[in-house]
């Protein structure tokens, strides 16, 4: 059943996704995968969403691939339901562990074998994220809808490259802005894509 | 006010102030469980927050099921967390539904071609932050490049790179493998 589904994946996510809201992104992908209700291209869409609006990034994650997937059985209440279900899901397992934990509060933060566990998973879970990136750049960078259209065009998204150096440097290099909020490139890039066509 | 309908409403608020979750939270946090209600100390937020990064799921629903708990128990901690996400459901239930009410529009739909190379650009800042912290030395290095590559190329599920290199890094620190 699609619910009991939603709730099971969004659980895995919850329990694994170690670090943060860019960590449930390498599950989501899987998830894409694994059941597809949704492409890789809205996957990046609500990314874009999701970092645009108030929330943590991980639950509005949750709540957009709930909403959505639900909406396919019968409209908006079944969607409301999808994205209330995927929603428990994701925190489900944090309620879980944290009551847990709280009960033995020091021991945890002490304990060598946790501790060296995160040596290990920290540039794992670094890796699992940049392999995400990688699938998002490669179908937005690289071949988009250019092998379609036929030879004549590039075999990649020049407009892409370029848009993708300027944020770049804008983000990294030029100090007045790389300090503004993600969701001011969001937006100007949104613009970028509409008067050029992207 | 009751006290369980104070703290869904408190963390509904720090929910709704949230922009990008993670470190973004920690002031409004502070101003909000530590200045205005005294439900926990400076040090203690600083505690859950460590802790709620290096345990599974977000870090703000960590947070809050921490704060929430130590107030009423485990029904405070349950009630704070649908409190923290109580406004995403909201405000992304409206945003699904008008986005996709619009998404047949060409323009719409160049719109968001732009927004996905943003995304690369924010995936790949915060890769790199990331790295910083993470890749110390070789080992490190290793596990970063072939969970990269791995996770890219074969269709192995995250949560067996999770489990394998948390029991890397306990066997290298624990039994002496040399890095």
């Amino acid at each position: 059943m699609l619910y009991l589904r939603l709730f099971y994946e969004f659980f895995k996510t919850g329990l694994f996704a170690i670090g943060g809201g860019m960590a449930t992104i390498p599950f989501l992908y899987d998830m894409a995968d694994a059941t597809g209700w949704f492409t890789y291209n809205d996957l990046a869409n609500m990314i874009a969403v999701s970092e645009s609006t108030p929330g943590p990034v991980g639950v509005n994650m949750a709540t957009y691939v709930g909403y959505i997937t639900g909406r396919s059985v019968a409209g908006v209440p079944t969607a409301i339901l999808g994205a209330v279900v995927a929603t428990l899901g994701l925190v489900a397992p944090s309620i879980i562990v944290i009551l847990i934990i709280a009960a033995f509060l020091k021991s945890f933060r002490d304990n060598r074998y946790v501790d060296s566990a995160f040596y290990g998973l920290r540039p794992a879970s670094t890796g699992l994220i940049a392999a995400a990136g990688i699938s998002v750049a490669v179908s937005n960078l690289l071949f988009t809808d250019t092998l379609a259209q036929g030879f004549s065009l590039a075999f990649f998204n020049w407009k892409g490259w370029l848009l993708a150096a300027v944020l770049w440097v804008l983000t990294n290099k030029v100090k007045k802005t790389k300090g503004l909020h993600p969701i001011i490139f969001i937006l100007a890039s949104a613009v970028v894509g509409v008067v050029f066509s992207m | 006010m009751n006290q369980l309908a104070d703290l869904f409403l408190t963390f509904a608020k720090v929910g709704v102030m949230t922009f990008g979750g993670g470190y973004a939270m920690l002031p409004i946090l502070q101003r909000e469980v530590v200045e205005n209600k005294h439900w926990a100390t400076e040090e203690e937020l600083v505690d859950y927050f460590a802790i709620g990064q290096c345990t599974p799921g977000v870090i703000a629903v960590n947070t809050a099921t921490f704060v929430g708990q130590k107030l009423r128990g485990t029904v405070g901690g349950i009630i704070a967390t649908l409190g923290v996400v109580f406004p995403s459901l909201v405000i992304i239930s409206l945003l699904a539904g008008v986005i996709s009410a619009f998404s047949h529009l060409e323009w719409v739909q160049h719109a968001f071609g732009g927004i996905r190379i943003c995304v690369c650009i924010l995936i790949c800042n915060a890769v790199v932050k990331l790295y910083k912290k993470a890749v110390v030395d070789k080992l490190t290095l290793a596990v970063f490049l072939l969970v990269t590559l791995g996770s890219y190329f074969l269709p192995v599920s995250p949560v067996i790179f999770v489990v394998v290199t948390a029991l890397i890094g306990i066997a290298a620190k624990n039994w002496g493998v040399k890095k």
